[in-house]
């Protein structure tokens, strides 16, 4: 068998029958819904990256403030007591007048 | 080198100032050729359509790379005929054509060549669906240069600018391909009269 004449054959065989352009029922319509999807999908995805973005300088902030606040010794001040400023403020309001009159 | 065709022109810069919905007479417009280009190199419909949407998608990502020197049709071209060869690169399916797989009526083609070149036509389905099958065993780089030169009949200058190759590269990929395809051809001659 010619191995040369038939591959010349089988090319003007492929020449002759070019594949059909035909396009599936709305495809476009398949390719739009999925960039519409593509854009949602990014939206979300920006959101998550952009939190991403600022979890490491936040942690940072709160490790340099914790060491500050360690160091400076705000801290270590007079004992804060929630019980003794609500009184103060509820017993204002009578002591007040007195001190007015 | 034509320039972009106006109405293109103006859909591609709605696009960039984020009109999604101007890429559909886009995709409406150039469908068809896609289709019938990614036709040549992948059988399977669903495959076909798998790799067009894909060509859409990615034409769409991408259009900021697209200049304007040239008309859309050449840039999508060849971005068609590039995932075209990243297909056929990652679907290697270069087992050997057994004789079991050829159909009666390429076999009988292939008798009516061999007795005498001239009574098998090209026009025939058989000689189709050997070709089809012939280029399957191709590598990818063979197959595509074997349909872009020999089929399409583009020249090297083209097809240098579709694949991105240079075009000395390009002329050596032709040689190897019509050897590859020979040899390959050989192959299914020995074993059928051997």
């Amino acid at each position: 068998m010619n191995v040369v004449e038939l591959q010349k054959k089988l090319i003007a065989a492929a020449r002759v029958n070019p594949p059909g352009q035909g396009v599936p029922y709305a495809f476009e319509r398949r390719i739009m819904t999925r960039l519409a999807g593509e854009r949602m999908a990014d939206r979300w995805a920006l959101w998550a990256r952009a939190l991403w973005r600022v979890a490491l300088p936040s942690l940072a902030a709160a490790v340099v403030l914790s060491i500050w606040t360690y160091t400076s010794g705000a801290g270590r001040g007079p004992e804060i007591s929630l019980a003794r400023d609500l009184e103060s403020t509820v017993y204002a309001v009578v002591d007040a007048p007195a001190e007015t009159r | 080198m034509r320039p972009v065709d106006s109405d293109d022109a103006e859909l591609i810069a709605a696009i960039r100032r984020g009109d999604v919905a101007s890429f559909e007479p886009l995709v409406q417009k150039y469908q068809p050729r896609v289709f019938g280009t990614v036709r040549r190199y992948a059988r399977r419909e669903s495959e076909v359509e798998d790799i067009v949407q894909e060509v859409f998608i990615k034409a769409f990502h991408k259009l900021d790379t697209f200049r304007g020197a040239a008309p859309f049709e050449h840039w999508l071209m060849r971005l068609t005929v590039r995932m075209c060869y990243d297909f056929l690169r990652a679907h290697r399916r270069r087992r050997e054509m057994a004789f079991s797989d050829m159909s009666d009526d390429e076999g009988d083609w292939l008798e009516r060549f061999a007795a005498d070149p001239d009574t098998a036509s090209e026009h025939a389905d058989a000689a189709r669906e050997l070709v089809n099958r012939v280029l399957e065993q191709l590598s990818p780089a063979a197959r595509l240069v074997i349909t872009l030169h020999e089929i399409e009949g583009r020249s090297v200058k083209e097809i240098a600018a579709l694949t991105g190759w240079s075009q000395p590269l390009v002329k050596v990929r032709a040689f190897r391909a019509r050897a590859e395809m020979q040899k390959c051809l050989a192959r299914i001659a020995r074993k059928k009269y051997l």
